[in-house]
């Protein structure tokens, strides 16, 4: 049995904002092994990205984590203070986020910025030892050494990405949160990073979080999903069974509109109406009002919610599974 | 029946002198769009698929006149005079004629609608800048193309600000903004790649509706051939300035012949977890049997079924 590094559970977090609060987070709860790719898909302010901030407890500062616990390796990060997260981020969990290749400093060599993150948390190594710490790492993510010495601005957008995803190993952390790492990349290069992350995930037997509105990437690269609609997961299990028997309405909506390059051309289902606000959260079920096919029940609200299995490790929303 | 061409070009070409050095003594040449040529029948929508750089949107500002062409014919069907005509010979007044007729839509529909006009004017200025009708029709022409793009009732979107809309909706005004001039070609350069997943299909479904309804054609530029495989009859693949590969959609997905083509195609995510997608390793052996075949060094040679695919020297490039 494969031990689990990171457990959150019934995560609940909101950002106040002069008009309310944003339930952007509603009873998250997933757990991750060790070496497992677990994939976060839905829309955008699905609430994918408020989730990898809870984690990092990077979180604006008007948002508010009201209830739930986040366990890396037998340690709560919720509540913990601003010194003993600093041990946390990128020593425990590191993050490559969206466009992060175009965060650089663009006055500072790219192998200094790593060094510094390394001297924050191994202060006692010697120089030496980190300039060839940092040169292995860029050998793992396919760029040349000597990439180390060189400015931002010369490197192409595919190498910058290489070099944050060595930034992001550089304190072997146990758990990567890749948000988005390819959305700003051209196909042919996100294949390229893609496969770079595969292969050092395999290499160090990370656990990774892959969040990403491109479903089909997210076939490629997680053992495990969840579906986040509206700020809830609303459909979550191994990749291969969601993919084959989608539960949720909302899960089959996003595989029908899909196009792909393979198979036969087929006509694809659009996905009318837009996300719920989520100021002032309403109970029941918010994916009702895009429903194509709604009861009465789901409409006024009265639909139990909540996840229940449907077969071993596949869980979807209660509301949904009873529906059909 | 043969189908009419709306759209000819032939050898189109696009270069930017680029200066460095102390003074900008250093001068070169960027060949971004190098000897291309295509044609696009009416109703039919061409997919021009390409890397970032490749020259995908230097072509559609070329053909839409948005910048000068460096050299190469582009002739558009006249329809006054039932011909073909080159875009080189139009007067002041027939080429404000044209531009009516050429149209185009921006990847950015949080950057290309300006943001303190009312959806009312964005829609209108084309009418007014053309000088098309009675100010009381070109509000009834707004109107009535809200509707056909989808934002009902129209009222509520009148006197609204871009900032108020969605992504989509925004989007769909674009749409309407480029359709009220009731265009023949409308070249669309990635209109759907900011947008969500969800809201994706019906911005491209409406296009291809609007396709069939209004006969307009598209030049769809995209890096994404599986939204190209879902919008376009034919696609171009571009690469380095130059089309290497073109083909009925179908056609190419499933018998790509060039490496870079091949490459393209086997680098696309597929949705589905058991698909076991190996990516194309460079081989050019397929190439040089037809790069053969091009003895009078024409540039493309037909492989059958309207499939052509490019015969100059890629080794080295990829």
């Amino acid at each position: 049995m494969s031990e689990t590094v990171l457990k959150v559970d019934n995560l609940n977090m909101h950002y106040e904002t002069s008009e309310g609060n944003v339930t952007a987070v509603k009873d998250v709860s997933f757990s991750i092994n060790k070496g497992e790719s677990f994939g976060l898909v839905g829309e955008s302010g699905c609430g994918k990205t408020s989730v990898a901030m809870s984690l990092l407890q990077l979180q604006a500062d008007n948002a508010k984590i009201s209830s739930g616990s986040i366990i890396l390796d037998g340690q709560d990060l919720v509540g913990l203070s601003e010194n003993e997260l600093r041990k946390v981020r990128w020593n425990g969990i590191s993050i490559v986020f969206q466009g992060a290749m175009n965060a650089w400093n663009p006055v500072v060599k790219v192998g200094e910025q790593i060094r510094e993150a390394i001297r924050e948390h191994y202060p006692n190594n010697s120089k030496l030892e980190n300039t060839e710490k940092i040169a292995s790492l860029f050998e793992m993510v396919g760029l040349d050494r000597s990439t180390m010495d060189r400015f931002p601005h010369e490197l192409s957008g595919g190498m910058k990405q290489r070099a944050v995803i060595a930034l992001a190993l550089s304190c072997d952390p146990k758990v990567v949160i890749a948000d988005e790492p390819t959305t700003a990349l051209d196909v042919v290069i996100q294949d390229q990073i893609l496969k770079e992350i595969k292969k050092v995930q395999k290499l160090l037997g990370l656990s990774l979080i892959y969040i990403s509105h491109d479903i089909a990437v997210i076939a490629e690269m997680t053992d495990n999903m969840a579906v986040m609609y509206a700020g809830r997961i609303v459909e979550k299990g191994p990749t291969d069974r969601i993919f084959s028997s989608p539960k949720h309405a909302y899960t089959r909506l996003l595989l029908e509109s899909t196009p792909s390059v393979v198979g036969e051309k087929k006509k694809l289902r659009s996905l009318d109406g837009e996300p719920p606000s989520l100021i002032n959260y309403v109970e029941g079920c918010t994916f009702s009002p895009r429903c194509p096919d709604p009861t009465d029940e789901c409409k006024n609200g009265t639909v139990p919610m909540g996840l229940i299995e449907v077969e071993p490790g596949h869980f979807a929303d209660q509301c949904c599974v009873n529906c059909k | 029946m043969v189908s009419k061409n709306l759209i000819e070009v032939t050898n189109l070409e696009k270069y930017f002198e680029i200066s460095s050095g102390m003074f900008g003594r250093n001068k070169a040449t960027v060949k971004a769009v190098d000897g291309i040529s295509f044609s696009i029948p009416f109703g039919e929508s061409l997919g021009l698929v390409g890397q970032s750089g490749c020259g995908k949107t230097t072509t559609a500002r070329a053909l839409s006149l948005l910048d000068p062409k460096t050299s190469g014919d582009v002739n558009f069907f006249n329809q006054e005079t039932n011909s073909m005509q080159s875009i080189d010979d139009l007067d002041d007044v027939e080429l404000k004629k044209f531009r009516r007729n050429i149209q185009m839509i921006f990847q950015d529909p949080y950057e290309s609608l300006n943001p303190r006009w009312t959806i009312k004017d964005i829609i209108l200025e084309p009418l007014n800048i053309h000088n098309i009708g009675e100010l009381k029709d070109r509000e009834e022409a707004v109107v009535e193309i809200l509707k056909t793009v989808g934002l009902t009732p129209p009222e509520n979107y009148l006197p609204r600000y871009p900032h108020e809309l969605s992504g989509g909706q925004r989007q769909r005004v674009s749409i309407a903004r480029t359709l009220i001039m009731k265009p023949k070609f409308v070249i669309c350069d990635e209109p759907t790649s900011m947008l969500d997943v969800s809201i994706r299909i019906s911005i491209m479904d409406l296009m291809l509706n609007l396709a069939r309804d209004l006969e307009v054609s598209y030049l769809y530029i995209t890096h994404d051939l599986a939204v190209a495989r879902y919008m376009c009859n034919r696609i171009a693949v571009m690469f380095n300035g130059k089309i290497v590969e073109i083909a009925e959609t179908e056609e190419l997905l499933k018998n790509p012949i060039h490496p870079y083509t091949k490459r393209l195609i086997s680098s696309i995510p597929v949705p589905d977890p058991s698909y076991d997608r190996v990516v194309y390793d460079l081989d050019y052996e397929e190439l040089d049997s037809i790069i053969a075949k091009d003895d009078k060094n024409i540039g493309m040679v037909d492989v059958g079924n309207e499939h052509f695919v490019a015969t100059h020297d890629v080794k080295g490039l990829l």
